[in-house]
Order: structure tokens, then sequence, then C-alpha cells
């Protein structure tokens, strides 16, 4: 049987100057799926993470060895489009970060990035992505609202419209809930198992339970190696790795 | 020292920096104690249409009208905004979106230093360099309102400046890396975010610098040339209220010497006015 890999890391390293941040990664991440990727804080996985979209590129002294493919493409050339690439591979970041414009504004932003004006599609953008995320019942009459104006959780979920409405391949979450309380966490895992059906979703995550919840696919990361990946019921329930187990089961991290 | 002796010390001290504290403000409410004190009784006995509306100033025949210069002003202003306000917006972009931390730290000081150079010295250049420039070839005398609004422009420049780059480096990284991850440019980013939400201190940016613009004397007087009159063009030599006081204050007296406190006063406002615009939008949060 045939798999469909979306995103294949070869033998990636990352070093922010001197310090060698990701080691030797390799692994794939099947289409329409759910990743997520655990370990405790500073062990790589966020810097994984903003590789898949080269969000790194924004941080001074990053240097790269290896490969990342992307539908058969290695990203982590010079020669790549970063606006293309990051059109494909959207993310979803840790605070909500909506723009101080209205929520119109906010969702039109990618659209209107890549040129499109009318203003009939662009209502209809709006429209299809807030349902998408299951705010369009609840902001239909506000969206000359300013965005700041919304709840975390609205926040949040805004951020995942705006996304959407560039059409995007690959959802990337660096810990998406971890600004809401456990309520709107709920929802918003909810809301991942929803996109899976369209889109692929990587999501870090520091809330084991979290990734035990929503993902089909775990990996878990220490000082920068992939240590184990594996179908996420048995990172949790027979792991081969013995840091696997002592981490899943809350010995350390 | 018992606990007593501590605590009365304490407050002592603190009494006295309370008084210095007070002093500045309380300079400020002499000087304008003063203007208002020497100025406003002119204004009653003239009048103050006559004052304020009137293009007639011949002081030695009794005619106290300031109208054109509350003009020229006006325009002088709005012409250095012209000039420094996009320049210097333009500029502020550059160092907090476009520019490297190092070519910063190099070029932000050596634009504050503008802001050290004596207005005398922007004058005499302006003499010596631009006014024949404009004479040669734009015509007239170019001792004008165009000069004088290329030098203001140029001298408020380290206002504009620093207050921009101050609000845009105030912008949460989370917008730039939000809109990057959108796949939006760095001009993109900026012009559509940014900006946005640094606004208001862009804003407050451009009211200081007019306020800094109205205020500054010594450069005008020696590049406006002065004459009476509402300028018609921008080739046209002016006189601005700042310009006026500083020109005959050392002859004047009597009534004449009070036209020209209560010439201090139209100022006061203006620049008050100015700077509370500033604050209000300084003020304004990011949020409407």
């Amino acid at each position: 049987m045939t798999v469909d890999y979306t995103l294949k890391a070869e033998g990636f390293n990352l070093f922010y100057g001197e310090f060698h941040a990701l080691k030797n990664l390799n692994l794939s991440i099947k289409r329409n799926t759910v990743t997520a990727l655990i370990g405790p804080s500073g062990c790589g996985k966020s810097t994984l993470l903003r590789s898949f979209n080269r969000m790194n590129d924004l941080i001074p002294g990053v240097k790269t060895e290896g490969a990342i493919f992307f539908d058969g493409e290695d990203i982590t050339k010079e020669t790549v489009n970063l606006v293309r690439l990051r059109q494909k591979i959207g993310m979803v970041f840790q605070r909500p970060n909506p723009f101080p414009l209205s929520i119109r504004d906010n969702i039109t932003f990618g659209p209107r990035v890549m040129g499109e004006k009318k203003s009939d599609v662009l209502d209809e953008i709006v429209e299809d992505s807030l349902k998408r995320v299951g705010l369009w019942e609840v902001l239909k009459e506000d969206l000359n609202r300013n965005a700041l104006a919304l709840s975390d959780e609205q926040q949040q979920r805004l951020c995942i419209a705006r996304l959407l409405a560039v059409k995007p391949e690959i959802v990337l979450m660096d810990e998406p809930c971890s600004a809401l309380d456990p309520i709107a966490t709920l929802r918003i895992e909810e809301l991942m198992l929803e996109l899976k059906r369209r889109y692929t979703v990587v999501v870090v995550t520091h809330n084991m339970q979290q990734a035990a919840r929503v993902s089909d696919e775990t990996g878990l990361m220490y000082l920068g190696e992939l240590v184990e990946f594996d179908k996420t019921k048995k990172i949790f329930t027979s792991p081969s790795q013995k840091i696997t187990e002592d981490y899943v089961t809350g010995k350390f991290g | 020292m018992s606990a007593a002796d501590i605590k009365r010390k304490e407050k002592l001290i603190q009494r006295i920096f309370l008084v210095v504290a007070f002093s500045s403000l309380f300079s400020l409410f002499l000087i304008a104690l003063f203007i208002f004190v020497e100025g406003l009784p002119m204004i009653w006995k003239v009048g103050l249409k006559d004052f304020l509306l009137s293009t007639r100033w011949s002081p030695t025949k009794g005619h106290f009208g300031i109208f054109a210069m509350i003009v020229s002003s006006f325009w002088v202003t709005i012409g250095a905004l012209l000039f420094g306000g996009p320049l210097g917006l333009m500029c502020s972009i550059f160092l907090v979106e476009f520019s490297s931390a190092r070519m910063r730290a190099v070029i932000k000081p050596a634009l504050e230093l503008l802001a050290g150079i004596p207005s005398v010295v922007y004058g005499f250049l302006g003499v010596v360099y631009l006014v024949p420039l404009v004479r040669d070839y734009l015509g007239g005398p170019g001792l004008s309102l165009l000069t004088s609004c290329i030098i203001l422009g140029i001298m408020i420049l380290p206002t504009v400046i620093s207050i921009s780059v101050d609000s845009l480096v105030a912008v949460p990284d989370s917008y730039r890396e939000a809109a990057f991850s959108l796949g939006a440019t760095r001009w993109q980013t900026t012009h559509m975010v940014t900006l946005h939400a640094a606004k208001s201190g862009i804003i407050t940016a451009l009211v200081l610098g007019m306020g800094r613009a109205v205020g500054e004397t010594m450069a005008v007087i020696m590049i406006a040339g002065n004459a009476l009159k509402i300028p018609l063009s921008p080739l046209d030599p002016i006189r601005t209220l700042t310009s006026n006081i500083a020109l005959e204050m050392g002859y004047a007296s009597g009534l004449h010497r009070q036209a020209l406190f209560a010439t201090g006063i139209v100022l006061f406002f203006f620049v008050m006015a100015l700077n509370m615009i500033a604050t209000l939008f300084a003020r304004r949060k990011v949020l409407k």
C-alpha cells in the first residue's frame, strides 16, 4: 500500500550560530492527518515546525543542512519562493495574533497580498473562512469590528480563518491553545479534527493529553533529536524507547 | 538616628524635590502670565477682529493686523510637513523595517545629531546655497515660502524620525510574523499592517514636527524674505508670526510692543493646540 506523504525531512539539521538545535531529523508527515510534536521545553519542536515554512529565516544566524521535501521539492534551498511556500504551508501561533484591523480586513489580508481586489470575491472568502472555523453565525453582523475586541478563543479562531483564506495545504500550529482556557482548548481541538479532512495539520504541544486526543501520529523530540515517531496510540501505550515512556508517563518534562 | 528622625528627613527630601519639580511648572505659568498681561490689553483696545483678520500692519500709524503673518505661518508649517513628513516617515520605515541592526545603530544617532545643529546654521546654509538655487531656477527673489519650507522640512526631521521610529519599534513582532506567515512581503507587511498599528504614534510625530516648524524663528528670518503680505505663490517672500516678533522687538514700544506680545499669545494657542492634538493621538490606543 502506498502512503501519501506531503512533508518529508531527510537528514535535517539546524544551527543557531554555533548551537546545534536540530540533529539529523528524518520524518514523514501523511496527508490529511494530524501530527503532534511533543517534548520538553527547548527540545526543538517549535524550531522544527518553523522550518517547514522557513519562519526561522527571520532569525539572523540560522543555518540548515539536509533537506525537507514538500510535494517533492526541497524547500530548504535558497531559491525557494518563500511567499508561495508560506501560502501553501500556513501557521497558527502560540498567542492569537490578529492584526489591529477589522475582522474582515484580517481575513482578506492573505488574498489581498496575493493581489485579489474584487470585493465580491473577498466577501465570499470571508464568509467561507469564517464558516470553517465556526465564527460566521456569531460575527457576520460585526465584520467591521476591530479584531482585537474579540475573546482569546475567537481571536485564535479568526487567526485560523485568516490562514484558511489563503487556501493552504498544510496548517502548522505552534501550541495554539496555550493561551486559552480548557473549554476553549477543547473547542479548538475539535476544530483541528475538522480541519484534517481538507488539510494536513502539524501541531506542536506541550500538553500530552492534547496530543493523545487529536493526533494520528506523534513524534517525541528531546534535545534536538527525534526520539520516536509513530502512531499516537503506540507512542502512548507501548513506546519502544525508554525516554518516550518516561516522558509520556510524566517522569520528566 | 531614631525612626522618627529618618521619617522626618525622608519627608523633607520629598518636599525639596516637590518644590524643584513644581518650579518648572511655575515658570511655564509665569511665561503665560506675562505674555497675557502684556498682550491682552492691546487686543482689547484694537479689537480681536482688527488684530487677527486685518492684513494691515503698520505700527507707526496704529495698524496692528497680523492676518498675513498667520497665513504665512500656516503655509510654512504645512509646507515643512510636506517636505519633512514623507522624508522622515520613509526614513523611519527604512530604519525599522529594512535596515540591519548595525546600520540602524549608525544612522539613528547621526540623524539625531541634526537636532543639535543651531538653527542659525540652517538659515546660513539656506541663504548661501538654497536661496540662489531657487532664484536662478524657479524665479522670484529666492527668499521665499518655498525655501523656508525646504529648510524647515529638514529641521523637523529629527523630531519626526525619532518619534515615528519609536512607534514602529513598539509594534509587536507577532504582527509581522503573522503577516510573513501569510506570504506577505516586507513592504506589504509594512504598509498593510505595521503602519496601521503605529498610526497614532506617527500622527503624533507629524504634529510635533509641525509644532517645531511653527516655532522656528532664526532660520526663517534669514531665508523667508520677511515681506509683509499674504503669499500668493510658493516663490513669494513671507513673514511669519515668530519672525515678526524677533524682527521688531528691538525697537518696539508702547502699543507696538504690546502687539508683539499679543502675537505671542496667538503663537501660544497655535502650539498649545498642536501639542494637545499630539497628546490626544499619543494616548489613543491601537484600538478604535
